[in-house]
């Protein structure tokens, strides 16, 4: 069935159930995926996938939703029906309505067409690449997680008002996390995502040499003392730290109570004056971008964080109305809304006097930890009180040496992290989550097995 | 991108599709296949969430699919799709074929149709009409959100229902033939608390399975007063010391660590996988002879009791670790073929879109002979767990948890409480250290994430003491 067919579907199902307002969002997609073991297939899977969800305005202007796999007339029928029975519980005290821009122009990103490799061909890639990997290094003994996907799918966002938009695109994915084992030490860990909008984009050889040399360097461990020390944070655990407390730019968790800012906040010094932070959905390095959010709202560069100063929100339809604005491209549907960033850009600003440039991870001779990844995030940040408590890998920098840390916590408060930054470095790094600087903090607490 | 489904010969709910099943698993032998599988599901599910005073969602949601996994030798080749006709079902025979590359049509086993129809869900057609209509759901949770309203510290009050119905057809070349309704139901409170920078949550969950009317006793006042009183008692909390220390986890809840440390690496998946320190430990001591765990899909009511996998096995009662001796590993049919541990009716997913895995149904350690207070009175220096937060597992086996809410013990007493702190350590370390075990065994519902998705858990153990182990803080 083709995305204006379904269009069709819902209005002629719609107007027969006398519902006048409505719209709906639709994913279909064919995934692929493989595994192995040791050279061996270990799950081949394919799926071809198909769900929409669709919302309906009653009369009193409340809405309805019902999500559902089943595109058969009678499938829409009933997600149709179930909408507008949901609507009689609609939200009285937050009215939702269209995006006011769910017809603006969208900038949709032209990228080669891609064709599936098929499994077999997966197979081989991913077995060549098993192969490899643990050859590279005796204390390398597998491969326990790793996969090969690659992904087509279609997007679609379309209301009663007439707004109609689609996009389709693919995207392939690799991951190889080693464990290396060697006697009389405890195992160890490491990996490598990479993603392309198709395998052959993929640079799979960096992905083998990548999560080579991030598990052997690890083999060497030691445990860290307990105590307070100067961090350096790689671009991906920086990322993952404020795509953790990301609530502070959400106007969702604003309204919610969960957020750590409130409706106020806009001007607020929130970090030193030589941060800036951006979202930035549709950044050329960004191979997830989606040229429109849930809503149908068009995709957009946002300023976050502008010198220290939090200078917006991100907003769904609902929240941009509370806070007298416009929707930022952030929506994603559901019976209640949500709002989340797409991709995160982290840069130093033009103020950065104040910054200590001699912390350079590369070659700063002190004592200081260098935190690669952080883990646990679910389970160790609580972002309504701005704290957290994570599992890291990473080492112990001394005199210019560098040695594993054996297993260890940074504990810490993201207000106190993001006043007591040190150094941005100046050089900007790729990774899966969106493009950051190496960051330094003054001082976070280190909970180790000594 | 999708194509229209062939009608004249469909997967229909409710009615006998021994003869389509039956084809389409023909189909797939007579390719070569030395195994097939399906795995058909119907679901209808429901939630609604409750914010202070109002009904802010409501969310209804239902759809069809199946999975259709094939094997050949020990490699097996999962597809799922939602398109039920016979058409759509062959064509996912054709594609996991294909996948496995099987070219020669000798197979090892022949198909001589499918058993008798085992029919789980005969008792249980009415379920989805007895459960509480979305308007009884509604006023209850307002009225546990309105228990909540007991200070103005208390800023942000939620409670949220979600109901989960499934109707599964489940049919593979071993003559394997069942069908069976599951109904998980599970409510949940939470609380935001504040005074000047202070800052506390506080969160319950409760859970139960084919009891369509459990809602309907839940007594939310109780649990409205444990969670507030719980946020109460933490919003003055300094955070905890870092270091190491003997700790006392709490019962119920308290479990989530056993099932994340210790129960994962009991999975064949594991084995397979070459990551469980215990693949070759079996009839050995990994644990401290004060601890017996044991994992079963059969407690009444309990959230991850389930009247057959979803393989088709009925669940079994498996003692994992009997005085400290491992026993038995959880198994499911790709576990068996690869490490010959036997099947357990462990084999589950969270839905056609999963293969199925040796998962873990309601895990728990099983009661010990002292009371919490001669747990508590064997510490001079050490931290009581009381509710604990999420966590997880990494590759090598080492854990780390969130304790949401925590107390000093010293001189054998429980004092101030303290925020912040993480337990980390690692599986292969730590049963040994379970010295003591209470004799006030509880349980609590969960949802455990892993290969082959989201299943419903129940987790659980009396009051335990861990002689030592990292506690995380600032």
């Amino acid at each position: 069935m083709k995305a204006t067919d379904i269009t069709t579907q819902i209005s002629t199902t719609a107007k027969m159930l006398n519902i006048d307002k409505w719209d709906y969002g639709a994913s279909f997609s064919n995934d692929y995926s493989v595994q192995v073991d040791r050279g061996a297939a270990k799950q081949l899977k394919a799926s071809q996938k198909q769900v929409i969800t669709l919302r309906v305005w009653n009369k009193e202007n409340l809405v309805g939703i019902t999500t559902t796999s089943d595109l058969s007339e009678t499938g829409i029928k009933k997600a149709l029906k179930q909408a507008n029975i949901a609507s009689a519980f609609g939200n009285k005290n937050e009215f939702t309505d269209f995006s006011p821009l769910a017809k603006d122009p969208i900038q949709v990103k032209e990228f080669d067409k891609k064709n599936p490799l098929g499994i077999k061909k997966l197979l081989k890639i991913l077995r060549e690449a098993e192969s490899k990997l643990i050859d590279s290094h005796k204390a390398i003994k597998s491969i326990p997680y790793n996969g090969l996907s690659e992904s087509f799918y279609e997007r679609i966002y379309a209301n009663s008002d007439g707004a109609f938009r689609n996009y389709s695109k693919s995207q392939a994915a690799l991951y190889l996390y080693a464990r290396a084992e060697e006697i009389d030490k405890k195992p160890r860990s490491s990996g490598s995502v990479k993603l392309g909008y198709g395998v052959n984009d993929i640079d799979i050889e960096s992905c083998i040499k990548e999560a080579s040399k991030k598990t052997i360097a690890h083999l060497n461990y030691s445990s860290i003392k307990t105590g307070k020390y100067l961090v350096c944070l790689s671009p991906e655990a920086f990322l993952t730290l404020i795509n953790a407390f990301s609530s502070i730019f959400n106007a969702r968790s604003i309204i919610d109570g969960v957020s750590l800012s409130n409706k106020n906040s806009i001007g607020e010094i929130i970090s030193i004056p030589a941060l800036n932070i951006y979202d930035d959905g549709l950044n050329e390095k960004n191979i997830s971008s989606a040229p429109f959010d849930g809503e149908g709202t068009p995709t957009k560069k946002l300023s976050l964080i502008n010198k220290g100063k939090l200078e917006n929100f991100l907003h769904s339809e609902s929240t941009a109305k509370i806070f007298k604005t416009i929707p930022t491209g952030h929506a994603g549907l559901g019976s209640k809304v949500s709002v989340s960033p797409d991709w995160l850009v982290i840069e130093r600003s033009n103020e950065c006097s104040d910054l200590n440039m001699s912390l350079e991870h590369t070659n700063y001779q002190g004592e200081f930890v260098y935190i690669e990844e952080l883990n646990a995030i679910h389970a160790g940040v609580r972002a309504s009180q701005g704290s957290f408590s994570l599992p890291f890998d990473g080492w112990l920098y001394k005199n210019g040496n560098k040695s594993s840390i054996e297993s260890a916590t940074v504990a810490g408060d993201i207000k106190y992290l993001l006043k007591n930054i040190l150094n941005i470095e100046n050089e900007k790094e790729l990774t899966t989550s969106g493009i950051s600087p190496h960051v330094w903090i003054n001082e976070l607490s280190i909970t180790g097995d000594e | 991108m999708v194509t229209s489904s062939i009608k004249s010969s469909e997967i229909r709910f409710g009615e006998c599709n021994k003869k389509l099943l039956e084809e389409v698993i023909f189909y797939g032998i007579s390719l070569g296949a030395d195994f097939v599988e399906l795995f058909i599901e119907n679901s209808d599910n429901s939630s609604v969430l409750a914010e202070e005073d109002f009904i802010t969602s409501v969310s209804p949601s239902f759809g069809k699919g199946a999975g259709i996994r094939i094997f050949k030798d020990k490699r097996d080749g999962f597809v799922s799709t939602n398109d039920l006709s016979k058409h759509g079902l062959m064509r996912s025979i054709s594609q996991a074929i294909e996948m496995l590359d099987i070219s020669e049509k000798t197979n090892k086993l022949t198909f001589n149709g499918l058993n008798k129809l085992k029919n789980y869900s005969a008792s249980k057609i009415d379920w989805l009409n007895e459960v509480p209509s979305i308007n009884e759901v509604s006023e209850k949770l307002l009225l546990s959100t309105k228990s909540l309203k007991k200070d103005k510290k208390v800023v942000v009050r939620k409670g949220s229902y979600a109901r989960n119905w499934q109707e599964v057809i489940i049919a593979s070349s071993d003559g394997t033939y069942s069908t069976d309704i599951r109904l998980h139901q599970t409510v949940g409170l939470n609380i935001i608390a504040t005074d000047a920078q202070y800052r506390s949550n506080g969160s319950r969950r409760f859970g139960s399975h084919g009891i369509p009317d459990e809602f309907r006793s839940w007594d939310h006042e109780k649990a409205a007063n444990d969670v507030y009183e719980s946020s109460m008692n933490m919003l003055y909390a300094d955070y905890v010391q870092a270091g190491q220390m003997p700790v006392i986890l709490a019962n119920k809840f308290g479990g989530v660590i056993f099932h994340e440390a210790c129960g994962h690496l009991l999975e064949t998946t594991q084995i397979e996988r070459g990551t469980t320190p215990f693949s070759d430990k079996l009839n050995t001591k990994i644990a401290h002879e004060s601890v017996t765990a044991i994992d079963e899909g059969l407690s009444e009511g309990s959230f991850g009791s389930l009247s057959v996998d979803d393989e088709g096995m009925e669940p079994e009662k498996s003692i994992l670790i009997k005085d400290g001796i491992l026993k038995k590993f959880l198994s499911d049919r790709a576990g068996e073929l690869r490490t010959g541990h036997k099947r357990t009716g462990s084999g589950r997913r969270q839905n056609y879109s999963f293969a199925a895995a040796s998962r873990m149904r309601n895990t728990y350690i099983a009661k010990g002979e002292f009371t919490k207070d001669e747990l508590i009175n064997s510490i001079s220096d050490g931290l009581y767990c009381k509710s604990m937060g999420g966590g997880s597992v990494g590759a090598t086996g080492q854990f780390n948890f969130a304790v949401e809410e925590g107390y000093l013990i010293k001189n054998g007493k429980l004092t101030k409480p303290v925020k912040g702190a993480t337990l980390i350590g690692d599986a292969k370390e730590v049963m040994p250290k379970i010295s003591m075990c209470g004799n006030d065994l509880e349980l609590a519902p969960g949802f455990c994430g892993s290969v082959s998705g989201s299943v419903n858990v129940t987790v659980g153990q009396p009051h335990i003491k861990v002689d030592s182990i990292t506690v995380g803080g600032r």
